[in-house]
């Protein structure tokens, strides 16, 4: 929730949070194909959004070609650059639930399990880790006050802030939607070309301070100012 | 044996770094930070000066003050036999062969009941203690009852350790409510949260700050290498992990294709490194008296001439054969050089292989390397920027700082994925 105070009519502002993350290894680590598929089936849902969503918020360099940690390690460790193709086209925001994210993953590493006569395996000292994290999400205490105001907000937000207002939300809010769409549904305004292209925006190959200047030309290109 | 030595600390604040990392980093760090105003945090390690630890805590403590959080760092003392035997950890965690007799596991925990001794009164009613690598991890059962959160944190590429050693070490680590590795792959099996961290550097000590071209230019002169020639530079103790001899042999392959090139190979001891001497010579030997090659022992507070040898560097090696992180690669990185390094342990996490630098597996390819990147200025040049913003993202003690914070708020709030403060 991040508009608060609501007056009649009109939402209250925007509450800017921030979010920091801390990995915890799970224990578990997989050597071979065979061994991800089986802990990927036992590990706590939380660690699959883990390895999709919260790898964006860890050491990550400009090319996120392979943006989510299964895909990356199929690619780099298993050298199997076929399933690293296929998992790397798996959009999490498309999945209602983490299971059925879980499902997919599972269902595209049995198919290529089925496919290679032999199992692949990663080089020594390229195991994949199975990881969870603990995020500690706070109020930055800013708020925006108006839609007018969202392009130069956002120029300034966190990654941390970018990260939870428009990746975590999609988890959080009614029709996968960001925050910035949550909040801006309140209005009596029509927004809906704006929700046009907000929809628009393929966030999946764009690293957080991408991401935070897409939304801040979507955002100016709307509602007009000078960029930042 | 004299008693544990409170270290001093220097004033800093965490505002001083918003012209690096950038204001918003520093808002984060004081939100987090309201929740622990006031705790008493504790941070035991055996040395005060050398290597890459003490470096870290000299900084992180008063920071940590800084944002409300009563901290403080103490050092345990030791004797030589003490030093023999944690060296032997060290270089078992790191999965050599060594036999450690009994006679000095006896010294190792008689040292740490006296330390626990001398310390009980700071360390049971602290609210963290955080105890820093092999040295002083049985002072948790030495010290006996406690009220605070208890953390071991492991400096160490210990992804195949000896696992007698291992064996022996985790009876005292198994204790603490959670440990703190540099790597995933540095995880063990351990009965309580194992959280991943990786060390930082920084920016503004004198090891990493801004130095004007006069005191850049001043290592020529002093060390006599010459300015109009390539220099390629490794940073590390003497020490056979860090592979000062393949430097060596690298550098003599490279010089065959590029012949004025010299080598600078700058170390010293720390107070917890009883193998530095030995190491020394053997470097020395294998230099043969090649003028191109400078054998630079520097005292531990040269840091300096260090952050000078590296900016003067036209290309800076960190050969490892294993490593834990390597904070002289993030240091280099941070001073816009491609670093070329060792395909081991926390190096894999800051040099993106052909982005901010090179990955290697024997001196071959880094001579390769070297040879590739003297003759292709652009793109060492290229590399140098980016490895400077790789750094200035991820390996700031202010993210180091950050997530030290948040898992002394996960700690307090249990295995709470998500914790939403007030």
């Amino acid at each position: 929730m991040v508009a608060t105070g609501q007056a009649a009519g009109k939402p209250a502002a925007f509450r800017i949070k921030d979010c920091s993350l801390v990995s915890i290894a799970t224990g578990r680590h997989a050597q071979n194909l065979r061994e991800l598929r089986d802990h990927l089936a036992a590990v706590d849902a939380l660690c699959v959004y883990n390895h999709f969503w919260l790898s964006r918020l860890r050491p990550l360099y400009d090319d996120v070609e392979y943006s989510n940690d299964f895909a990356a390690w199929a690619h780099r460790a298993l050298n199997d650059d076929v399933l690293g193709e296929r998992l790397s086209m798996v959009d999490p925001s498309m999945f209602d639930d983490l299971e059925e994210l879980r499902q997919e993953v599972l269902d595209l590493v049995e198919t290529r399990l089925d496919e290679r006569e032999l199992v692949p395996w990663a080089r020594p000292g390229h195991r994949f880790d199975f990881m969870h994290s603990q995020m500690v999400i706070f109020d930055t205490r800013r708020q925006i006050e108006r839609p007018e105001d969202l392009p130069e907000a956002v120029a300034k937000l966190s990654l941390g802030s970018v990260f939870y207002h428009a990746l975590d939300a999609r988890r959080r809010n009614p029709h996968g939607w960001d925050d910035f769409r949550a909040w801006l549904a309140g209005f009596p305004e029509d927004y809906s070309q704006l929700f046009q292209r907000l929809e628009s925006v393929d966030w999946y190959f764009l690293t957080l301070a991408d991401l935070r200047d897409t939304l801040v030309a979507v955002f100016t290109e709307h509602f007009g100012g000078k960029r930042s | 044996m004299t008693g544990p030595v409170p270290a001093q600390s220097e004033q800093l604040s965490v505002d001083a770094y918003a012209a690096v990392a950038g204001e918003d980093v520093i808002l984060q760090l004081r939100r987090l930070a309201e929740p622990l105003a006031g705790k008493r945090v504790v941070h035991v390690n055996s040395t005060r000066q050398g290597g890459g630890v003490a470096e870290i805590l000299a900084k992180m403590i008063p920071l940590m003050r800084d944002l409300g959080l009563d901290a403080r760092w103490e050092v345990i003392t030791g004797t030589p036999d003490f030093f023999q035997c944690t060296k032997g950890f060290h270089n078992a965690l790191q999965g050599d062969r060594v036999e450690i007799p009994d006679r000095l596991l006896a010294v190792y925990e008689d040292v740490n009941r006296q330390n626990a001794d001398a310390l009980r009164d700071v360390l049971k009613d602290a609210d963290f203690v955080f105890v820093h690598d092999p040295q002083p991890a049985p002072l948790l059962h030495f010290t006996g009852t406690r009220s605070g959160k208890w953390i071991w944190r492991c400096h160490i590429d210990a992804s195949r350790p000896q696992r007698n050693v291992w064996r022996y070490l985790r009876r005292f680590v198994s204790g603490y409510d959670a440990s703190v590795f540099s790597l995933p792959a540095f995880t063990q099996s351990l009965p309580h949260p194992q959280y991943v961290i990786p060390p930082s550097i920084d920016p503004l000590s004198d090891k990493n700050r801004e130095l004007e071209p006069a005191e850049v230019a001043g290592v020529f002169d002093r060390f006599g290498i010459d300015p109009d020639r390539p220099m390629i530079l490794q940073v590390s103790r003497y020490d056979r992990f860090k592979d000062p001899i393949g430097v060596i042999q690298a550098y003599r392959m490279a010089k065959r294709y590029i012949p004025g090139l010299q080598l600078v190979l700058a170390g010293g001891g720390a107070d917890d490194d009883p193998e530095g001497e030995a190491v020394l010579a053997e470097v020395r030997t294998a230099a043969n008296g090649d003028p191109d090659i400078h054998i630079l022992v520097l005292p531990p507070d040269s840091h300096m001439t260090i952050n000078a040898l590296q900016r003067a560097a036209d290309i800076v090696l960190q050969k490892s054969l294993k490593e834990g992180f390597g904070l002289t690669v993030s240091e280099a990185m941070w001073k816009r050089k491609p670093v070329i390094g060792g395909n081991v342990g926390g190096i894999r996490l800051q040099v993106i292989n052909h982005q901010t630098g090179f990955l290697v597996n024997s001196p071959e390819g880094a001579a390769l390397r070297i040879r590739y990147l003297l003759h292709k200025r652009d793109k060492l040049e290229k590399m140098g920027e980016r490895a400077r913003e790789y750094v200035r993202t991820n390996f700031l003690l202010t993210r180091h700082l950050r997530e030290y914070l948040t898992m002394m708020l996960g700690l307090m709030h249990g295995n709470a994925p998500r914790i939403e403060l007030s």
